[in-house]
């Protein structure tokens, strides 16, 4: 009886190894056969001529995407500046000053909600909020567009942090009277600086792959960057427009800022690993 | 303050608690002039609705170490983390009642907390340094308190390892992190950096519990050092240690005081059943 039901019991153990192990094969696999296919098709297309010169009217060979490049970067460094101080600050205030305060569960329910809100509502919100009165699309509504997305993230991360930190420090540093903003900057956040940092580089790497919320503010151009006033060239709208096109030649262009686009992505991601994996190890 | 104490032990195979000979034991005991330093009345707290503590009565002695001794959750650490009002961290505690120094009730809203706790310094169950270097540990407090100047800081940190004996350990890893020293390390730079800005009391959480009995010992030794300066507190789970330690000795039990009086007699010749059944044993 009693060795019946232990062999019951490894068996559902060994079945439930068995399905989780390949569960993870096939998510690992899903993504080796992304990173394949497009670094396959994509290292073709980064030459030289790719991080250097503008687009080439359709149909002329040549050219490359260096002002969508440019453009993408400015709108993730624009919106980094707007949201990282307002989305620690926030983070800070939940985790540290709010707490436990009826707001502060509005905010951080408001902040779960706004992770959640599909990217392509944050564009047409930010259509309707500038691009519709400002007559035309333009790289500061993309810009906006991204930190929008971005803030919750970071006032998340933020506070999940900081939550890490053990109340033991907080304590230890108080009882030798230290103001509660003294304890904030100089231990607690010393404490969750590298975390701190991760989340701000997942947030960033999260948005710059961001496509939808573009197509309504930023759009894209063939052209140099001239003002933010005007529509603002970008890896991934470029990739959404060349992708569709008949050109070969945009085509290969497509799958080379994809490249691009994940090498990137990739890079932010695994640093935030790296930063992670030495927390505690030093200061 | 004390009922008059008699010396009185009885004959208990298990009452070898402590190893001072008996004359020692009417010599301290009939000695006793120390001053209050602090003086609790009526204490209670207070987790949100739900009472912790209950017209708590004592008086911490000047220069003296008290030992708080009681079963888990009977209320010790919610005790003296009254005394430094670190409870206040927490949004739900509220602690009711007078805690006297100087003839100021220091739980009054109208009393600093931040000033309360540079006089009042707090020990934690777990060594708790900060994520900086072994310098910066100590000097923090310093550096937050007093406007110190570099030249002044290093000999202030430096005496300040000396007098927790942690100077000759340390001197070379000064500026390597406090989370790298070892666990009785890491609480004897706690206590230094509680002492380093001179606080008048200090209260001490279980400080020995997460650390090795040879780091223990240590802690104990420096215990009994700094006692010529410092009013000590300490919260403890081992009977043996409160009554190697402490001069004073109160007994909780769910929240009430059940005895306090010297330590010697507290352990030879307690005068409530519980206390007995406690210290020899029988619940705990």
């Amino acid at each position: 009886m009693q060795s019946c039901s232990l062999k019951t019991r490894k068996a559902i153990d060994q079945s439930v190894r068995v399905i989780a192990s390949l569960s993870a094969v096939i998510g690992l696999f899903a993504i080796v056969w992304i990173l394949l296919t497009v670094t396959g098709r994509g290292i073709g297309a980064l030459n030289l001529k790719f991080f250097t010169e503008v687009p080439t009217p359709p149909g002329i060979p040549g050219g490359g995407l260096i002002n969508a490049i440019v453009g993408t970067v400015i709108m993730t460094i624009i919106a980094a500046v707007f949201s990282l101080p307002i989305g620690l600050l926030a983070g800070t205030y939940l985790a540290e000053i709010g707490k436990e305060t009826r707001f502060a569960e509005v905010v951080r329910f408001v902040t779960n909600i706004l992770i959640g809100v599909p990217s392509i509502i944050v564009g047409i919100f930010i259509y309707a909020l500038l691009v519709v009165p400002m007559r035309g699309f333009s790289g500061y509504a993309g810009a906006v567009a991204l930190a929008v997305i971005m803030l919750p993230i970071v006032v998340r991360t933020t506070e999940d942090m900081l939550n890490l930190v053990p109340d033991s420090l907080r304590e230890s540093a108080l009882a030798l009277g230290a103001s509660r903003w003294q304890v904030t900057l100089n231990v607690v956040f010393r404490s969750a600086k590298r975390g701190l940092l991760t989340g701000v580089l997942l947030a960033v790497a999260r948005v710059s792959g961001e496509t939808a919320p573009l197509l309504f503010t930023a759009l894209n151009s063939a052209y140099w960057f001239s003002s933010l006033k005007e529509p603002l060239a970008n890896l991934t709208v470029t990739i959404f427009n060349y992708a569709m096109s008949p050109y070969q030649d945009w085509q290969q262009k497509a799958w080379g800022a994809s490249l691009l686009i994940t090498v990137g992505v990739l890079f932010l991601t695994i640093t935030a690993r790296l930063i992670m994996k030495r927390q505690g190890k030093q200061l | 303050m004390n009922e008059t104490i008699s010396i009185k032990i009885k004959q208990n195979p298990d009452r070898s608690l402590f190893n001072r000979d008996e004359e020692s034991v009417v010599n301290s005991s009939g000695g006793n002039h120390s001053t209050v330093k602090l003086a609790v009345r009526n204490l209670n707290f207070f987790y949100g609705e739900h009472q912790v503590l209950f017209d708590n009565n004592i008086d911490i002695h000047q220069k003296q170490i008290t030992a708080i001794i009681g079963p888990s959750g009977c209320g010790k650490s919610t005790h003296i983390r009254t005394y430094n009002r670190i409870y206040e961290l927490y949004r739900n505690q509220r602690a009711e009642g007078e805690i006297r120094m100087g003839g100021q009730n220091i739980l009054a809203p109208t009393v600093d907390s931040t000033l309360l706790r540079q006089r009042i310094g707090m020990i934690f169950q777990k060594p708790s340094p900060f994520p900086m270097s072994v310098f910066d540990n100590i000097a923090y407090g310093l550096r937050i308190n007093t406007n110190g100047r570099g030249s002044e800081l290093a000999g202030c940190v430096e005496e300040t390892l000396q007098r927790v004996a942690l100077w000759d350990e340390v001197k070379d890893k000064l500026w390597e992190p406090g989370t790298d020293l070892s666990g009785g390390q890491q609480q004897r730079l706690c206590i230094a950096r509680a002492i380093a800005i001179k606080p008048e009391v200090l209260l001490m959480d279980e400080p020995c519990s997460a650390i090795d009995p040879i780091a223990s010992a240590k802690i104990e030794e420096l215990m009994l050092d700094l006692k010529s300066h410092y009013t000590i507190v300490i919260v403890t789970h081992n009977m043996q240690q409160a009554a190697r330690v402490s001069d004073y000795t109160a007994f909780f039990y769910q929240g009430h005081i059940i005895e306090f009086g010297d330590t010697k007699q507290l352990f030879t010749n307690p005068q409530h059943q519980q206390t007995e059944d406690y210290i020899t044993g029988r619940f705990g």
